[in-house]
């Protein structure tokens, strides 16, 4: 898994590439995490994540509550249908903020 | 169902397996594949094999003969630590739930994560939990197992089974001793978690319904022999009088071999019994 933290239209988008699983998320766990206490408006690009596993969701679960808590915006763009169905199964799709990509987000706070 | 699933890549592969318990001879030269994605149901009455043929399936026993490849690796020429590490891949939902008494039900289900992980504390938590939510037992995690009902006690089996997101579920008499109502929910978990996860899974039951709701494929056994591999239209449609027998629910009657079964009941050889 790699991932990489960018500023675009006033978010702070981390993108997740590759496989999410028992050995990477702990790593995608600090990224998330960290982006979250240092900012508060984050969007996290889901479109290369090839492969999540139920600590990566544990860990977007974690974030997404972190942000909640501390008053800050986190939302996900760009959901594959594998990512999307794993969350179904969690009924996390209705508990994120998701939307189909950057603009969709942007818009979405304007 | 199964044409969404019947991906040709083979996740086990059973061959020619044959084994005895002293001279007695419990599984007679077996082969089957299961496919990945797919739902493999074993069924047959007492003694025809099944519930040994799971065993030799997760390693429990070894075979006389003949060999079992899981996700292209042969088993039987693993040593001990290479298994210890595959079993990280595979994920068992034992009859009676197989929970520690002592510990919580959270910690039962977090107990493989903090076998074979590193992962922070906190994760591992909201990993059961998100299994809790998928088996409807949510809120459950700080009961102690003998605090549950015998259909919850299953559910929280199947969480534990699949913490590790396995990519092969062995589920053993996953509807036995439940109401109707219960093993429904139960088909309907293996079915989410297949479809979610794209596991593949492997049931060993002699519930027919349950069976005929979650199975692409069943393989029937019958002292030991595989009677028919195929889909439940296959089996359903089969001339085989076993099989027929089955479907008639008259499974265990007509399976009673009298032969075998006075043997066993007067303790001699069943070759010494002379037919009248």
């Amino acid at each position: 898994m790699e991932h990489h933290v960018r500023e675009e239209q006033g978010f702070h988008i981390v993108t997740l590439t590759g496989e999410i699983d028992l050995e990477t998320s702990p790593q995608a766990r600090k990224t998330l995490l960290d982006t979250v206490d240092q900012t508060t408006k984050v969007l996290i690009d889901m479109a290369s994540v090839t492969y999540i596993d139920s600590s990566g969701i544990a860990t977007l679960v974690e974030a997404f509550q972190r942000a909640k808590k501390k008053g800050a915006y986190l939302a996900f763009i760009c959901l594959n249908p594998a990512v999307v169905r794993v969350l179904t199964l969690a009924r996390l799709e209705k508990v994120f903020t998701i939307h189909q990509d950057l603009e969709s987000a942007a818009h979405a706070q304007r | 169902m199964s044409t969404l699933h019947s991906e040709s890549q083979s996740i086990i592969e059973v061959t020619d397996l044959t084994t005895h318990y002293g001279s007695r001879k419990i599984l007679n030269g077996i082969s089957l594949t299961v496919n990945k994605g797919e739902i493999m149901v074993i069924m047959g009455g007492s003694g025809s094999g099944k519930s040994t043929l799971l065993r030799h399936l997760i390693g429990l026993e070894h075979p006389t003969s003949g060999g079992i490849k899981l996700l292209g690796q042969d088993i039987g020429l693993m040593t001990e630590q290479e298994m210890t590490q595959f079993y990280r891949k595979l994920g068992v939902a034992f009859q009676g739930g197989a929970l520690f008494s002592s510990m919580t039900v959270g910690e039962n289900i977090m107990l493989p994560l903090r076998e074979h992980t590193k992962l922070d504390h906190k994760t591992m938590e909201i990993m059961a939990r998100l299994k809790l939510e998928v088996v409807n037992l949510a809120g459950f995690e700080n009961l102690m197992p003998s605090e549950l009902s015998g259909g919850m006690l299953k559910r929280a089996a199947f969480a534990r089974a699949v913490i590790m997101d396995p990519v092969l579920l062995f589920c053993d008499e996953p509807s036995a001793g439940l109401d109707p109502v219960v093993s429904s929910s139960l088909d309907e978990l293996i079915l989410r978690l297949r479809d979610a996860l794209d596991m593949t899974i492997v049931v060993v039951t002699h519930e027919l319904e349950s069976a005929f709701r979650i199975a692409d494929r069943l393989t029937v056994l019958d002292k030991g022999d595989i009677l028919t591999i195929g889909t439940v239209d296959e089996v359903r449609a089969s001339n085989n009088q076993r099989i027929q027998d089955l479907l008639n629910r008259h499974f265990e009657e007509e399976m009673l071999d009298p032969d075998e079964y006075l043997a066993r009941l007067t303790g001699e050889p069943q070759e010494t019994l002379i037919h009248a």
